[in-house]
């Protein structure tokens, strides 16, 4: 009796794929109808507005939480009711990408937003499907190559923020030195990176740049993780660091790891993505982050106005999407946020670059040429000058960074992930 | 006569204990499930209220819709539910031999490993078809071997299997790990992203326009082929007795190793195929997140279904059906991915419970007293 019903239970199941096998095709171009499919240039009314999000992780990554608190306080500037905002996590990098963005078009919205590098090509194939809708990803490299309408890149000019919260870390190496705690020559900082990729190398290298320009006998040590999220290694990895001799860490992956492990060391830290004071009270220095409101008001005005979407959009300090947190006072050395100020100003102005050719070296010798591979090939093949006017010019020619030089006073411990 | 009515009195009678049903007919051990599952839910509801303060209503509303709401989403349920089902096979007959292969998930991963890197390598130079037929072989001795490792090792020296399997997953996410450095899209990235993109070599064909159609009916045939070997073969009678008794079997001329060897590469050449479905039919990319942990499930949808084929269809049916509602209760009310593993815990509790009332019988001492 069992093995009938079982078997019954299998052939009702193939009977339900047949009776969805009956109805209209699923990625059928024909347009569909909703608000989904008013043209963009047209506009579309506020009211009538709905975004989709889709988030890797959630609110327990740092990197996602801060891409999600920017979600709310966009809709909450805009003053998009709850239901116009559907916020969907831990999307792996597969096809899910792909099945959560048609989803969220079924559920009518405009706007389609995806935060994980490893997103893209699923929002691609998606975004192919619906030429009216509107599809914006953060850190990707290949919407000004693939030629669709409707798929946009966007990241900021974190460097920035980097080069500043160098400063902060170069004045309390200075303050360590006038202390007596080491001499000038052991100025030593080391950095927990996630991969040998540019979006890294470029964080560390506008960061050890910063450090520089105030500690100029700073050197610094640089250990991969090989993975974005992985708290074992990159407490291991800054443990490792300051193990090493290195007397300030900074890091670029995604967990707590490095600034716990330099909390348990009494180590100064310079934390990204966000505040770690909390956890690190007397260590934290100050933090950098992407504060990602300003894009996706600007994205959601574009759509109501109708009017065109950079391919490549790059925050900066002036548009608000490079910030620094507050500074932890009771470790950063005096006069720190004085002297960012400064430096912010000469960067809004112009008259500083983070990348200036002048300040830095490549095996002794000055650069004054760079081939960067900016449009994304199977070869990596560099393909764009990216020297102008005598500094490397980060995030011109698309927004995610492609600065992937190793400059002479930083040294790279371990080289297997890239 | 006096001193046994003594002793009588002094015996300490439990106030129940518990009785091996001989056999329950097949209505009353449904009507157990059914009201298992009715008060699973009664517990969610009450956790749900106590807890995040929501109606459970729309709760299990909201549950129905992420699974079965749009077209689209059944679809995907019904891909979800195959993909899961694929592994669920493949390490049945394993587990119906009583070998502990807990390796599902590297298996997987590198069935989908062998199928990525022949679409990387040989797309373009081999006709598309031809191509295809490369891969699926390509991913099935891929797992194959992968399992036949420690099914080696525990037939020649007895190892532990449970550890060995175990082990083998992790060697097996590591070297997706590396070969997404090897072959990644954008330098240092460690990101393979979908592959041929534009050229679609080595992708499986799409139905019309029914993305996942095709891993269905795929799947749908191996769980009838699976269904029948393990029924009717002498192969299936062979695992079910090694399973049983391997002494039994020795007695009965059953050759013990040859046995556990010959079901171990089937087991691991199934999985090779889930990771071909998963990489050529779904994802068109590997990473370490590619099985996305079903080879851990599939042993619960497996010793769920008693090793039933046709039954596992249905617990991993269940469990998909948890999932995609889960997921859709974490968007809707903005409840975290905890919440909803919360609830799948305790229906998955409830079930897995009632069979223990299904097997046994509890007997309290008044009852006793009365059938005495």
């Amino acid at each position: 009796m069992k093995k009938v019903i079982a078997v019954l239970l299998a052939v009702a199941m193939l009977l339900a794929f047949a009776a969805c096998g009956d109805k209209k095709p699923l990625d059928s171009a024909e347009p569909t109808t909703g608000a989904a499919e008013t043209p963009v240039a047209a506009g579309v009314a506020l009211e009538d507005l709905k975004v989709g999000f889709i988030f890797l992780h959630d609110e327990n990554s740092t990197y996602d939480l801060n891409f999600i608190n920017a979600a709310k306080a966009a809709a909450a500037q805009l003053g998009l009711s709850d239901d116009q905002i559907i916020l969907k996590t831990n999307i792996n990098e597969d096809q899910a990408c792909y099945d959560t963005a048609e989803d969220l078009v079924d559920q009518g919205c405009n706007i389609i937003f995806a935060d994980s590098f490893g997103h893209e090509d699923f929002l691609i194939e998606s975004a192919k499907n619906h030429p009216d809708v509107v599809y914006a990803h953060a850190t990707g490299t290949k919407a000004h190559t693939e030629g669709l309408d409707n798929f946009h890149n966007a990241f900021a000019s974190i460097y920035e923020g980097r080069y500043l919260a160098g400063i902060a870390a170069g004045l309390k190496l200075n303050e360590m030195i006038d202390a007596g705690e080491f001499t000038a020559d052991e100025a030593k900082i080391g950095y927990v990176g996630a991969f040998t990729y540019a979006e890294v190398m470029s964080g560390y290298t506008s960061f050890f740049l910063g450090v520089r320009s105030v500690c100029p006998t700073a050197t610094m040590e640089v250990t991969f993780t090989g993975s974005w999220y992985d708290e074992t290694a990159e407490k291991e990895g800054a443990n490792k660091l300051i193990a090493d001799g290195c007397k300030l860490i900074s890091q670029h992956a995604d967990s707590m790891g490095a600034p716990t492990a330099c909390e348990t060391a009494g180590v100064p830290n310079v934390s990204y993505n966000g505040s770690t004071i909390a956890a690190c009270p007397n260590t934290f220095i100050v933090s950098s982050r992407i504060d990602w409101t300003p894009y996706f008001v600007y994205l959601i005005n574009s759509v109501v106005n109708g009017t065109e979407i950079d391919k490549d959009w790059t925050g900066d300090l002036a548009t608000g999407s490079v910030v620094l947190t507050d500074i932890n006072e009771a470790v950063a050395a005096p006069g720190t946020a004085e002297a960012i100020e400064a430096a912010k100003a000469k960067l809004e102005s112009g008259e500083l670059h983070v990348f200036d050719t002048a300040t830095f070296t490549v095996n002794g010798e000055a650069i004054d040429s760079y081939l960067a591979d900016v449009d994304t090939d199977a070869d990596y093949t560099p393909d764009t000058e990216v020297i102008t006017d005598g500094y490397f010019n980060e995030s011109a020619f698309r927004s995610a960074p492609y600065f992937d030089v190793e400059i002479d006073g930083i040294t790279l411990l371990d080289r297997n992930y890239g | 006569m006096a001193d046994t009515a003594l002793k009588e009195k002094k015996v300490h009678e439990p106030l129940f204990h518990i009785v091996k049903r001989s056999g329950l007919i097949w209505y009353k051990a449904w009507l157990i499930r059914i009201f298992a599952i009715i008060a699973a839910l009664i517990v969610c509801a009450l956790v749900t209220m106590m807890l995040a303060h929501q109606n459970p209503i729309k709760v299990y509303q909201t549950m129905l819709s992420g699974a079965f709401g749009t077209q689209r989403r059944i679809w995907i349920l019904l891909q979800s539910l195959a993909m899961l089902l694929c592994v669920s096979l493949a390490v049945t007959p394993a587990f119906k031999m009583r070998f502990w292969n807990i390796g599902g998930e590297g298996q997987v991963l590198i069935g989908g490993l062998a199928t990525a890197a022949c679409m990387i390598v040989l797309g373009g130079k081999l006709p598309n078809a031809l191509l295809l037929v490369v891969m699926v072989i390509a991913s099935m001795a891929a797992g194959a071997i992968w399992a036949m490792i420690p099914a080696v090792f525990k037939a020649k020296w007895n190892t532990n299997e449970t550890l060995f399997t175990l082990m083998m997953n992790y060697v097996g996410i590591q070297l997706v790990s590396y070969f997404s450095m090897v072959w990644e899209a954008r330098k240092g990235s460690g990101q393979i992203g979908i592959i041929n993109q534009d050229t679609k070599y080595g992708w499986m064909p799409v139905l019309g326009n029914y993305d996942y159609l095709l891993n269905i009916i795929i799947v749908a045939v191996i769980t009838v082929l699976m269904y029948v070997y393990l029924k009717y073969s002498k192969h299936g009678y062979e695992i079910a007795v090694v399973g049983e008794s391997q002494n039994t079997a020795r007695y009965i001329g059953v050759n013990v190793k040859k046995v556990i060897i010959r079901t171990m590469l089937l087991s691991g050449a199934v999985c090779g195929i889930a990771g071909f479905l998963l990489v050529s039919g779904t994802n068109h990319t590997i990473n370490t997140t590619t099985a996305d942990n079903r080879g851990f499930t599939a042993i619960m949808v497996s010793w769920l279904a008693k090793f039933n084929p046709l039954f596992m269809v249905l617990t991993s049916f269940l469990l998909v059906f948890l999932q995609c509602g889960a997921n859709e209760i974490s968007t809707k009310f903005g409840l975290n991915k905890s919440f909803s593993d919360i609830l799948t815990g305790i229906i998955l509790f409830f079930i897995i419970g009632c069979e223990f009332f299904i097997n046994y019988q509890i007997k309290f001492r008044h009852s006793h007293k009365e059938v005495q």
